[in-house]
């Protein structure tokens, strides 16, 4: 046989071998990475439906710890998902987990994919003609994180200077209005992050919990002024029209508000992420 | 190296979900080339029939399928058919129903192509010896058809393989988006976990795909 032969030969034994491996786990253990579910078509996804039948269908985030992650059991884990689960708790039905990136929330609802959306979803004037938002559990606004050494507090301070931003977001939208400011843009969270480490300008603005999770990482740095310009509101969202689910989901977050659920839930699963001197109240509502 | 980035792939349950993840890839391939080429092998041959509005039907139907996107397509399968047509399957499903009509468009070219190049002679010979239409078909054209175009449906099928990496679009839980999942999860504990995640993909496709290449190069060379 020739080398080629032998290594047409093994590459192919390898290729049964890796077949039937993801055969056996697909077959005995689908539940490690489990698809989304379907349904029957049905446009009345009201409570009383959603307890009849069992299960609420609900759109998470997969990939962005703390919020909605999977944990290396393959258990859907986050701040998102523990909200989700207590909902679901609530309803008395299981919750049916549907991973979603940040294309496609909106598309998901609308084409009655998922009940709900809790995949950290920022209440935007656009977002709330196509989709119901109910009340938020959580802010977010633009933060300003710069050095210990010279850190920067007030927007002042900032005059003259560079100021480090991600093209898209938020914080550039508010710092283009500014006047003094001197703005390098970046295209990637990473991009800009490294622009920082550089020493590229005097300080990086951003979604604050992002940043509260960064200096966590980097302590040498402080996030100097931890909210500015407007704030965004992140809400659970239903299908437009579902008055019914969007009532009960009103009623529930204000009643987990009222009962400290949130703060509960920041202890588990966001102040391990988060770096020092970050409270709840920086993120949380009350 | 305690924490070098190739034990991501063996922390917790890891690995064993990246092959769930790609298992689902697999089937959702396997599945989709079959009835595609079912379908598409009564289409290739209603294309070679006289009846010119059937051929242009279906001429039509092959160029869409073949000139939109996989992305686009599914998109189209899974968001917005559902909205006009109020049916509401799993993702891996729908995913099955976009990927067998785009093989079903690719693969009826394929036989068409492969049923008009058998030569005249053959066809002549068969219906001098008294065949019935459906015996020149079944026993004169389609065994010499298959052979001339089964180089070009093994690279459909690495195709459709490979496509199957776009499935985390419709929520499939195919092995590019658990490791995704994986990477995030992991991106403080192992900041290199990406590579190995991604190379170990890279080694599934690979592993998955070549031996069919191979099969397509060697029943080339033996047609020459």
């Amino acid at each position: 046989m020739s080398g080629r032969k032998i290594f047409n030969t093994i590459i192919s034994v390898i290729a049964a071998v890796v077949v039937l491996a993801s055969a056996y786990m697909g077959l005995t253990k689908p539940y490690l990475a489990r698809s989304a579910g379907g349904s029957g078509w049905s446009n009345n996804n009201s409570v009383t439906q959603i307890k009849r039948r069992g299960y609420i269908r609900i759109g998470v985030y997969g990939d962005l710890p703390p919020y909605g992650w999977v944990n290396s059991q393959g258990k859907r884990v986050g701040f998102d998902l523990r909200l989700a689960r207590e909902l679901a708790k609530e309803l008395g039905v299981k919750p049916r987990f549907t991973q979603l990136n940040g294309n496609n929330r909106v598309d998901a609802l609308n084409s009655n994919k998922v009940d709900m959306v809790l995949a950290n979803f920022t209440k935007t004037p656009e977002r709330a003609e196509v989709v119901d938002f109910a009340h938020p559990y959580m802010k977010v606004s633009t933060g300003v994180v710069s050095p210990k050494s010279h850190p920067i507090t007030s927007e002042k301070q900032l005059r003259g200077k560079q100021l480090i931003l991600l093209k898209g977001s938020t914080g550039e939208n508010y710092f283009a209005n500014r006047p003094g400011i001197k703005l390098l843009r970046f295209d990637s969270e990473t991009q800009q992050f490294n622009a920082m480490k550089n020493k590229r300008g005097a300080a990086l603005a951003d979604d604050n919990s992002y940043l509260y999770a960064w200096i966590k990482k980097n302590p040498q740095y402080v996030v100097g002024i931890r909210s500015i310009g407007p704030h965004q509101f992140i809400a659970p969202a239903v299908k437009k029209g579902n008055k019914s689910l969007l009532k009960w989901t009103n009623k529930q977050i204000n009643r987990l508000t009222a009962e400290g659920f949130f703060k509960k839930d920041y202890q588990i699963e966001l102040k391990p992420y988060f770096g020092k001197g970050i409270v709840p109240s920086d993120i949380l509502l009350k | 190296m305690a924490h070098s980035g190739i034990n991501v792939l063996f922390s917790g349950s890891n690995f064993d979900r990246l092959l769930v993840g790609l298992w689902t890839s697999i089937w959702i391939a396997a599945l989709s080339i079959i009835i595609g080429l079912l379908i598409g092998t009564i289409f290739g041959v209603l294309r070679t029939m006289p009846n010119k509005i059937i051929r242009c039907i279906l001429r039509v139907y092959m160029e869409i399928f073949r000139i939109l996107p996989s992305v686009v397509l599914l998109y189209l399968v899974y968001y917005i058919l559902p909205r006009s047509l109020h049916i509401n399957w799993p993702g891996t499903w729908m995913a099955v129903l976009a990927f067998s009509l785009w093989v079903a468009a690719e693969f009826s070219d394929i036989v068409r192509g492969a049923l008009q190049s058998v030569p005249l002679a053959q066809k002549e010979s068969g219906l001098a010896l008294g065949l019935s239409k459906m015996q020149l078909f079944l026993y004169v054209l389609l065994p010499q058809a298959f052979k001339l175009e089964l180089p070009a449906t093994i690279n459909l099928a690495t195709r459709v393989i490979k496509t199957t990496s776009i499935l985390m679009l419709i929520s499939v839980m195919d092995v590019i988006n658990v490791g995704q999942q994986i990477i995030e999860a992991n991106n403080q504990k192992f900041p290199t976990g990406v590579f190995w995640v991604y190379g170990l993909i890279f080694f599934f496709y690979f592993i998955l795909d070549y031996p069919l290449s191979v099969w397509a190069k060697s029943l080339m060379a033996k047609q020459k």
